[in-house]
């Protein structure tokens, strides 16, 4: 089947089988490896990208076809011209990674919680990210930055 | 762990995907959230020939209060988490399930009805719907029909919708202001299954007895359990410590678990009992009852 989904601002008009998952479309028919593929079964949250700009799914329990028409925005769409997103740079700031291998799942998770709650308490952020997995951090510096992107979009609401 | 190969078809409307099913029979599903029907395509566990994909259609995408709290067949976890009512003392027992179901980004895909038509013996909905006294309205060939969930949920993963029908709605009665209720789930982490759980519903008479109660089960048996005895021990009577272990003693009793990595069946029947006395005390808390 022909599916036309906007990945990132950018138009994508492929043919794939029904069963095609939105991680996989995305990994190999767009190119965009950003995604990430952890436990393959809806349990990790590496996968995580965000539908229609406030919904957070992971694509590895969605299929491809069921964003026919819809927008998609992975890691990939987060930084502008050249500049990081305040997520991003507040996980660099924060060391809020090791290995990156969940970053951009909880990127996005986080990106949802904070179109939702710009201003979440510690205990908010620690519960939005209760189905994102990292193996590395502890978790500590993953909320200290959720936080600090917090406070950089409030002061600058003009940034995305 | 790819599903295997399927037929996908977009429902353009609720008539449209009626039809299709009716038309298709057993060799269709309905796609909704999707959370619990895909992982299980994908260790193939579900091979349906067929998906009826109903995420377009918007007239299913509802939350209404109609002399009842109404949820649209792609009604999310999180809208209903995000419902403006949700922090009413009468929705208690709505408000704790909505944040424990699954994990945050599950719930914004996954749906209320969805869950309760995949009716999974360790599911969180079928056992709120069952002490909320919900009702499901479903559409056959003769129309659409309401049914109690008691007689909705009929087994594990098994309900009232017959081949070629469709759910279409969740219906909660809307509480009066004397009522409370809670769920209490035990899980090892978020996301994954109860080792136990109880949802209570309790409404009081003006006098401080009980004027109903609904208490049920999930991850205890093969399906959702109603503990008729403790609901009939409280009814018309001032809910005393002695009447809540007597009810949570009767939870024990009816609480059929299986063993596994978990806990053992002797843990979890005990935690049954544990999780009905303290959602009976929370929900009388919430109403200003000591217990």
């Amino acid at each position: 089947m022909k599916v036309s989904i906007k990945v990132n601002g950018v138009q994508y008009e492929k043919e794939v089988e029904p069963r095609t998952l939105l991680a996989y479309f995305l990994r190999e028919d767009c190119g965009l490896t950003g995604t990430h593929i952890g436990c393959d079964t809806s349990s990790c949250g590496c996968c995580v990208v965000v539908m229609d700009g406030d919904r957070a799914v992971k694509s590895c329990t969605m299929f491809a076809a069921q964003a026919d028409g819809h927008e998609i925005t992975t890691v990939e769409g987060l930084a502008q011209g050249g500049a990081l997103h305040p997520l991003q740079q507040a996980f660099w700031d924060q060391h809020g990674l090791q290995c990156g291998y969940c970053t951009p799942g909880m990127l996005m998770t986080s990106f949802v919680l904070l179109k939702h709650k710009p201003n979440p308490t510690e205990a908010e952020v620690r519960e939005e990210l209760a189905g994102n997995l990292c193996r590395c951090t502890g978790y500590n510096n993953i909320v200290k930055a959720v936080r600090q992107a917090a406070e950089t979009l409030q002061a600058a609401p003009a940034t995305k | 762990m790819i599903p295997a190969a399927f037929e996908y078809l977009r429902a353009s409307s609720a008539d449209d995907a009626f039809a299709q099913l009716q038309r298709l029979g057993s060799d269709a599903r309905v796609l909704a959230g999707g959370q619990s029907l895909i992982p299980a395509m994908r260790f193939r566990l579900a091979r349906p020939a067929v998906l009826v994909d109903i995420n377009s259609v918007a007239e299913l995408n509802y939350i209404k209060m109609n002399g009842a709290l109404t949820l649209g067949a792609i009604a999310r976890d999180s809208d209903v988490e995000r419902a403006p009512w949700i922090g009413e003392r009468g929705w208690s027992l709505i408000h704790d399930v909505s944040r424990v179901v699954a994990d945050p980004v599950v719930r914004q895909m996954g749906t209320v009805v969805g869950s309760l038509c995949h009716n999974d013996p360790s599911g969180d909905w079928p056992a709120v719907a069952l002490a909320m006294r919900a009702e499901m309205v479903v559409r056959g060939k003769s129309g659409e029909r309401t049914v109690p969930i008691d007689q909705f949920l009929v087994d594990s993963f098994t309900t009232a919708v017959a081949e070629g029908e469709m759910a279409l709605a969740a219906r909660f009665p809307v509480p009066d202001d004397r009522t409370a209720g809670s769920y209490q789930k035990v899980e090892r982490k978020v996301g994954d299954y109860a080792t136990a759980a109880a949802a209570v519903q309790l409404s009081l008479n003006a006098d401080g007895t009980v004027r109903e109660a609904g208490i049920a089960l999930s991850s205890a048996g093969p399906c959702a359990v109603r503990i008729d005895e403790a609901e009939a021990l409280l009814k018309g009577q001032q809910p005393t410590a002695d009447l809540i272990r007597a009810a949570a003693d009767a939870a024990v009793k009816k609480s059929e678990p299986q063993a596994d990595l978990r806990g053992s069946i002797e843990y979890k029947k005990n935690l049954a009992g544990v999780l009905v006395s303290r959602g009976l005390r929370l929900a009388l808390a919430r109403l200003g009852v000591q217990s």
